[in-house]
């Protein structure tokens, strides 16, 4: 198998300084927020990639990235082989945008309510000048919905059926890559395993890949075959799904999982996490992670760690073996 | 909440019957009572010719010995009868505020347009294009705040006097209110829909649309748009009684629609001189349908906004 | 338990009235809940959960009204306050913990005032020994340098910092019933963690009655001592959490939980409930759950669920999934079907 997206040294830096004249009062500096620092990573054709990390860790930055809704800072994003931020050639552009789709959180904000549910899903091939006849309706029995529900509005659905909509909308330009941002994290627990349940079979049929970007580990343990744990902008560790949950080698990934509330732990006495996601626009020196890190010696607050490879895992811890 | 998951698709009028807006209509005696008032007097203006029972503008049909009959009084020289008086060229006041009403509406109606036009366009693209457009946009809009519109109006009034000839300036006087009215009026709109716009383009389906690779002018009239009309519908509506009321204070001053042509204004103008001689009802009765006309309108105005609103319902 | 519950909900009816008709969010519901326990609350949006908690503590949003049955406060009837008696019982002898940290604080006063505020109110103290006692509060919770921070504003705080504040707030009068509405769901997990374990410590060291009202059940099974599973406005079931969690009786239970991905399944397919709850203007004749129940029967469709008082006391069922010695709830569903 090969690499479908390669992610070589990302990095998004945004600006989030006060109006220039607030900033001249104030003899306030310049706020500069890193969103993703120095990411790379590779995702394989037809297989599910998953990042997870808490609010900061610039999970959902990286995925609008990808789908060229944010343009990088630095590094860059391969799908294919192109670059959507370099590319020159209006076709590869156009070729790559219809390969790579994208599902949202928020299925109440994500669809126009003023849009049928026609129009909808034919947008992707309609802004292309496609023929969208009678796409619309062989999308939403793909989907689990009815044909008659195309001359529908949005607000006729319930949240689980509005999310089924997003994913026929995203299906309807025959893309290899589907970007799913929290694609569940707004819907019932049992809505939720339907749309999980239809993300798996859409993957078998269509030889989909996803990149799936949640924070509920329990999904992502569900869902993916290999996982990258984010904090702060940088990714801290990757492995197989199997060996990074059997073995977790960063101190933020085992806290992580120990905090995860677990639905067989009856009464279990936790001893919770030490102190708060820091500020990203200031953020610690060194390892980003040393200030609430168990293990933390003098040279995780001087030296940022590399990413090193151990087995199957690879992880940006100076002490982890 | 619309009951929607029945299978039967009723006929679009049932629906529209049904839909929350015509149900709140349904309930509120205010917004039924100022519609009906609106209504029949827009319909009083727009049939003016066949409804007003005499031409007060036609100087043969006049007669200066019906001038200050009193309401519902026959005149003691000719045994004219006039609804609501004469003013002193014995012109009928009811025929005069029909017509008179007429300019107003189509003044009113015109300058709206304009301004929601104007002002749409301008916040959609300062909201969703941002950075130095939306600064100098916005700036714009922040100095013309500084001016009260009607001297803006007035302002505008002026510069289009001194360049217009003499002998078209009857003739553009109801343009130029136009302008002036539409052009001091643009700015709550560009705010209003910039702050709706700023909402809405951060909205996942305004990205989806991004990702598909649709061009800005699209997203913008497709998908923003159509997304932030409700607001616009409720300041158009309490605009109109502004800006009625604005041509109103202009043609009293002077400065608005001509004697030949009179508006509401112009009729309480000219009223206004006769005031303290005791011929009250040549002001009184213009002035007060000019007061029926906003009041309605507003009240109307102040219903859309409550039941458009989804946090009220 | 011989002892009085801290709060007692018997039959509770809340009621919307709309132009569609009259709504029942909450639906004859009844349960307890005794000094030191946790009662976790748990179901899907629009169940009713919030609508009960906000009942209880006099919050409802006309046109919500309490239609009928009974709320007891130590055995004292609460549903019949009105105006100022509620708003003193409120504060004293009930908290509320809200899921928005930022907007159940007032931004324009500091945490401090917020709180000898709500300590002079209900406590018969001096100002100085208020002021005491709020810092012993934010102590309590866990903010470092408490003294020097109390004369902090909200927004100074981080989003866990202030969940701690607003939870000193509510423990502050010294209330003997707490009302979590969603707590964590607004937190990142580690936050969370932090925000769980301190609930479960103050209740247990202050023999707080606790109703926590969450979605998420993770957080019922680590925190609660017993759990009430709503669904479209009933109590579907209730009972002690190991119990309710690893040995269903409710079907819609035992599909929640199936449905659920636990870590021990890896890539199998999710076992999924059809459908979607009803809404509550457009509720199935018979048992609310019958549409999705895939153990259904003729009596399901006709009669309304039983209410837990009039069956076997755990599942609202006509036919409660029998008890399984296996204890893995996957297993528990195979073995029925």
């Amino acid at each position: 198998m090969s690499a479908i997206i390669r992610i070589e040294h990302l990095t998004r830096i945004f600006d989030v300084s006060k109006p220039w004249l607030n900033r001249l009062i104030e003899r306030a500096p310049r706020a500069l927020l890193t969103a993703v620092s120095d990411v790379s990573f590779e995702i394989e054709e037809n297989s599910v990639y998953a990042l997870v990390g808490e609010s900061g860790s610039g999970k959902s930055t990286i995925g609008k990235i990808i789908v060229g809704l944010v343009p990088p800072s630095q590094g860059s994003v391969l799908i294919e082989g192109v670059d959507l931020a370099t590319e020159s050639d209006a076709a590869k552009i156009d070729a790559v945008r219809a390969d790579i789709q994208m599902i949202f959180q928020d299925p109440y904000a994500s669809l126009n309510p003023r849009w049928r549910v026609r129009d909808i899903i034919a947008e992707p091939v309609a802004a292309r000048g496609g023929a969208t006849t009678g796409l619309a309706e062989k999308l939403l029995e793909q989907v689990g919905l009815s044909a008659a529900d195309a001359g529908k509005y949005p607000h006729e659905f319930s949240g689980g059926q509005r999310q089924r909509i997003c994913i026929a909308r995203a299906l309807a330009s025959g893309p290899k890559i589907i970007v799913c941002d929290e694609p569940t994290s707004a819907l019932d627990v049992s809505v939720q395993s339907q749309v999980l349940n239809l993300m798996s079979d859409l993957r078998e049929e269509l030889g989909l890949t996803y990149l799936f970007i949640s924070h509920d580990l329990t999904v992502v343990h569900h869902m993916a075959d290999r996982i990258g744990v984010l904090y702060l902008g940088r990714l801290v560790e990757e492995a197989p799904r199997d060996t990074l949950f059997a073995d977790p080698k960063h101190p933020y990934t085992q806290m992580l999982f120990d905090a995860a509330p677990r639905m067989d732990a009856f009464g279990r006495e936790v001893d919770p996490p030490k102190g708060e996601i820091p500020d990203a626009i200031n953020p610690p020196s060194g390892c980003a992670f040393h200030p609430r890190c168990p293990l933390a010696i003098d040279r995780c607050s001087r030296e940022r760690p590399e990413m090193r490879r151990l087995g199957d895992t690879r992880v940006a811890c100076h002490l982890a073996e | 909440m619309a009951d929607t998951s029945s299978d039967i698709r009723p006929t679009r009028l049932r629906r529209a019957w049904n839909s929350d807006i015509a149900w709140s209509f349904r309930h509120a005696p205010v917004a039924m009572v100022s519609t009906l008032v609106v209504v029949v007097l827009i319909l009083g203006a727009v049939l003016a010719p066949l409804v007003a029972p005499h031409d007060p503008f036609n100087p043969a049909t006049l007669n200066l010995m019906n001038g200050f009959t009193p309401p519902g009084v026959a005149n003691q020289f000719t045994g004219d009868f006039f609804v609501l008086g004469t003013d002193d060229q014995g012109r009928d006041v009811f025929s005069t505020i029909l017509y008179g009403m007429r300019i107003s509406l189509f003044v009113g109606f015109s300058a709206v347009l304009l301004a929601m036009v104007l002002g749409v366009t301008l916040g959609l693209l300062a909201g969703y294009a941002g950075g130095w457009t939306e600064t100098i946009i916005m700036r714009i809009a922040d100095v013309q705040l500084t001016f009260p519109a009607i001297l803006v109006a007035m302002l505008i009034f002026g510069i289009a006097k001194g360049i217009t000839p003499p002998e078209y300036r009857d003739q553009m006087a109801i343009w130029v209110l136009i302008l002036a009215i539409g052009l001091s009026d643009w700015v709550q709109f560009a705010r209003v829909v910039r702050g709706a716009t700023l909402v809405e383009k951060n909205k996942e389906y305004v990205q989806a649309a991004r990702l598909i690779g649709r061009t800005p002018f699209a997203i913008m009239l497709r998908h923003i748009l159509p997304n932030v009309l409700n607001p616009v519908l409720v300041i158009a509506t309490i605009s109109l009684a502004l800006a009625i009321i604005a041509e109103a204070t202009l043609s009293f001053l002077g400065v608005g629609a001509p004697p030949t042509k009179p508006s509401l204004g112009t009729l309480i103008r000219i009223g206004q001189e006769f005031m303290f001689s005791g011929e009250w009802w040549i002001l009184f009765f213009p002035a007060a349908t000019l007061l029926a006309l906003a009041l309605s309108i507003n009240l109307l105005g102040d219903w859309l906004r409550d039941a458009l609103n989804p946090r009220l319902r | 338990m011989t002892a009085t519950p801290v709060l007692s909900v018997r039959n509770l009816v809340v009621e919307i009235p709309t132009r569609h008709g009259v709504l029942r969010p909450v639906d004859a519901v009844s349960y307890d809940i005794h000094a030191g326990e946790i009662l976790g609350v748990v179901g899907e949006s629009g169940a009713g959960k919030s609508m009960t908690g906000n009942a209880v503590i006099g919050l409802l949003d006309p046109p919500a009204r309490i239609v009928s049955g009974q709320i007891l406060l130590s055995g004292q009837p609460v549903h019949t306050l009105r105006g100022d008696a509620l708003r003193r019982l409120r504060g004293k002898r009930m908290g509320m913990i809200f899921q928005d940290p930022l907007t159940s604080l007032n931004p324009l006063l500091t945490v401090g005032d917020q709180l000898t505020e709500t300590i002079l109110e209900h406590l018969d103290v001096s100002p100085s020994e208020a002021r005491k006692r709020a810092i012993a509060a934010l102590e309590e919770v866990g903010i470092p340098a408490a003294r020097d921070r109390i004369d902090s504003y909200p927004h100074e705080f981080s989003g866990g910092m202030r969940q701690r504040v607003v939870i000193a707030l509510a423990l502050c009068a010294e209330p003997d019933l707490v009302i979590a509405d969603e707590p964590t769901t607004a937190l990142d997990v580690s936050v969370q963690a932090q925000i769980i374990a301190l609930l479960k410590r103050l209740c247990r060291d202050r023999g707080v009655a606790v109703m926590l009202v969450t979605h998420d059940m993770g957080v019922i099974a680590e925190a609660a001592d017993r759990v009430a599973v709503m669904y479209a406005g009933r109590l579907a079931e209730l009972g002690p959490v190991r119990e309710v969690l690893t040995d269903a009786h409710h079907p819609y239970t035992a599909g929640l939980m199936a449905s659920t991905p636990l870590a021990s399944q890896g890539h199998r397919r999710l076992r999924q409930i059809p459908g979607a709850m009803p809404r509550l203007g457009n509720l199935p004749p018979g048992c609310a759950f019958s549409p999705r129940c895939d153990h259904v029967q003729d009596r399901c469709r006709h009669d309304p669920s039983p209410t837990l008082d009039t069956c076997d006391g755990r599942a609202a069922c006509w036919f409660p999934l029998r008890s399984q010695k296996d204890n893995t709830p996957e297993h528990d569903q195979e073995a029925e079907a």
